[in-house]
């Protein structure tokens, strides 16, 4: 393989300490980047899929969190290891990330020039002018039409597709090699969502960045992502290419996200749902975090956690009941 | 058979908006809603899609008349709702129930979950306590809740939960009409299609009439009978589910569609057509038809002339200066 790998996560926790007990929000996620590649992570809410971004920033609040155990190698070095000046240096500049909500990611009192300049400022050595010249050049390229103009505006002056694509210009700033995208379009109408996936995926050819998606939506998925990991109360269900687990996903809990998709049924036909909700994530002992909810779940699965397995180079299920010698059939 | 439960007509809002100066000689408004007519036939669903601003929410709250429209009328049966009084109204909204996008905003976080489903009907008068606290326990019954989460409180539900009670107290007095406006929208993707199958099931074994508005063009296309696409305020299309999504016609209702994610990457298309821009604001709005500076297909007459809702086909109607001339071309 002659593929550059940028980042390797390796068995990381992350836990919380609450004074009602320990949640274990990311307990035990292993995964691979490659460079100019986009991983996506798929899951819903609480399954710790943006505890997994923000532990790889060390960004996750202590106390109460804490990242236990594990390592981030970005390139050779474990993130993990790094003092906070160090990491400091890292955020903003070799991996940035993007946020949610468009609306509260950006200060009100300063110029948008203002706040996108901080950032080159901040991690390169060039006079204000020049961060300005360069703030200016990035938010052309983020397609922010009349920049000039446009960054002497203040983020109240723009509309939610424009503060998502300064958050990205900022997040461009630095050329990062690692762009990590939580829900970057949920807060979007669909036409503007549609513009700004097709701006990121023209900007990655352009930078040769990788990416993280984080999503819960399967057709964000579908339209950019070259990997897919689907979380499920802090571990990885199912890991694949992106065909592979739109064709032959092989978790239960993959099957019920693929078929309790609108798009999927047809009229009149029910659509599939996944009964029950969300595990707390305090109360999972050693068992499949999914089983309360799965309609294949048996004994085992009620005793012992499913380790990860590769069934297929590259495909990897966490599942009791998807091994290579034993495997369901539930579609 | 198709009897016609409700009829809008030329509804309007404007929001007046504080000028620049105290005597500042023209008022601007914000048109939320800018003149629609449609009707709603007893049983069916009605979507109402669009991008945000486009007045959908408002319409869904003039209907209700929670806030008093510009101009325009409302018939629930043959009442024109705009025309009454407010102790009239109040007897009549029993007939027209609303469900919310958040379902942890809707909920009085201080009520349990009996009182929430008893308010309306003691309100309504709905028979003798006894009469209710056995229509709550069926209420909970038929939105898959048990007789022991009466006594809870709002806190002690996941959003799910809690947007199954907003429909159970929707479901409280019968109405004719529910409203839902963003109903699964703030709910993740496995619960989304509990709820909707919920709502299909209520819909089926109560005759209800539903009003979906939602953004979500899937969830839409898999809940409604009829569907309106909105765009600042005005209606550029209305017909039955497969008129819609299956033979678009105007040109910003095939921009939604074709903007909407795909189901497989193997779908995965470089050139799709995409729609520039953001919606405008609707304080200023464009002269002309109001979708023209973002329509590939714009002519001279798009600048100049308002097109009107024209019908191409039986209960299809495009508002675009390209139908029905050109339809087909398209």
């Amino acid at each position: 393989m002659d593929q550059q790998v940028v980042l390797d996560v390796r068995d990381l926790h992350t836990y919380f300490y609450t004074s009602a007990g320990t949640v274990k929000a990311v307990d035990g996620i292993s995964f691979r980047l490659d460079k100019g590649k986009t991983l996506g992570i798929v899951g819903e809410s609480g399954s710790g899929k943006s505890i997994t971004a923000m532990s790889i920033l060390r960004l996750i609040p202590s106390p109460p969190g804490k990242i236990v155990s594990g390592s981030v190698l970005f390139g050779d070095i474990d993130l993990l290891k790094l003092s906070s000046d160090e990491m400091r240096n890292i955020r903003g500049n070799k991996i940035s990330m993007i946020f949610q909500d468009p609306m509260t990611a950006l200060n009100p009192c300063y110029t948008i020039g203002n706040q996108i300049a901080e950032v080159i400022q901040l991690h390169q050595k060039v006079s204000p002018k020049e961060a300005m010249a360069q703030a200016i050049q990035i938010m052309g390229k983020v397609q922010i039409p009349e920049p000039a103009n446009r960054a002497k505006a203040y983020p109240h002056q723009f509309s939610g597709g424009m503060r998502q694509r300064v958050m990205i210009a900022m997040a461009l700033a630095c050329r990062p090699d690692l762009l990590i995208a939580d829900e970057p379009t949920t807060a979007l109408d669909v036409t503007v969502q549609a513009q700004v996936l097709r701006l990121m995926r023209q900007l990655q050819d352009e930078f040769h960045m990788s990416i993280i998606l984080i999503t819960h939506d399967l057709g964000v998925v579908a339209e950019t992502c070259d990997n897919v990991m689907v979380m499920y109360a802090g571990n990885c269900v199912e890991s694949a290419d992106v065909h592979r687990i739109f064709d032959e996903p092989r978790h239960p809990y993959t099957w019920g996200l693929l078929a309790s998709r609108p798009a999927l049924c047809q009229e009149g036909q029910r659509l599939e749902s996944i009964e029950g909700s969300p595990p707390n994530l305090m109360d999972i002992g050693d068992m499949c975090g999914f089983a309360p909810r799965c309609k294949y779940a048996k004994d085992i699965c009620r005793s012992h956690k499913p380790a990860l397995q590769e069934l297929e180079p590259g495909h990897l299920v966490a599942c009791h009941f998807q091994t290579k010698e034993l495997s369901l059939n539930g579609r | 058979m198709n009897e016609t439960i409700l009829r809008v007509e030329n509804l309007t809002k404007f929001f007046p908006i504080p000028g620049d100066t105290f005597f500042a000689s023209e008022k601007n408004y914000v048109k939320a809603v800018n003149g629609i007519t449609f009707e709603v036939v007893k049983g069916e669903c009605l979507g109402i899609v669009g991008e945000s601003g486009c007045g959908k929410s408002t319409t869904g709250k003039l209907i209700l008349q929670l806030i008093k429209p510009t101009t325009g009328k409302i018939f629930l049966h043959d009442t024109d709702l705009s025309g009454l009084s407010k102790p009239e109204l109040r007897k009549m909204r029993r007939h027209i129930q609303m469900v919310f996008q958040d379902p942890y905003a809707s909920l009085d976080p201080r009520q349990t979950v009996r009182a929430a489903l008893e308010e309306p009907m003691a309100i309504h008068g709905f028979g003798s306590a006894s009469d209710r606290a056995e229509r709550v326990r069926k209420l909970l019954q038929e939105v898959g809740l048990e007789d022991y989460h009466a006594d809870r409180y709002p806190h002690e539900f996941s959003g799910g939960q809690r947007q199954r009670i907003n429909v159970a107290r929707a479901l409280a007095l019968n109405p004719d009409v529910i409203i839902c406006d963003e109903p699964v929208s703030a709910l993740d993707v496995s619960i989304q299609a509990q709820v909707v199958n919920l709502l299909k099931d209520l819909q089926r074994s109560h005759n209800l009439t539903y009003i979906f508005i939602a953004h979500d063009l899937s969830v839409v296309k898999y809940v409604s009978d009829r569907i309106i696409v909105m765009y600042l305020g005005k209606i550029m299309e209305i017909g039955s589910n497969s008129q819609v999504y299956n033979r678009p016609t105007h040109p910003y209702t095939m921009a939604l569609l074709s903007a909407m994610p795909i189901i497989h990457p193997r779908d995965r298309r470089d050139e799709k057509k995409l729609l520039n821009g953001d919606p405008p604001s609707p304080i200023n709005i464009p002269q002309g038809c109001v979708f023209h500076p973002r329509c590939s297909r714009a002519m001279d007459i798009c600048r100049r002339e308002a097109p009107v809702l024209q019908t191409i086909n039986s209960g299809h109607q495009v508002a675009c200066h390209l139908c029905p001339n050109n339809y087909g071309t398209a």
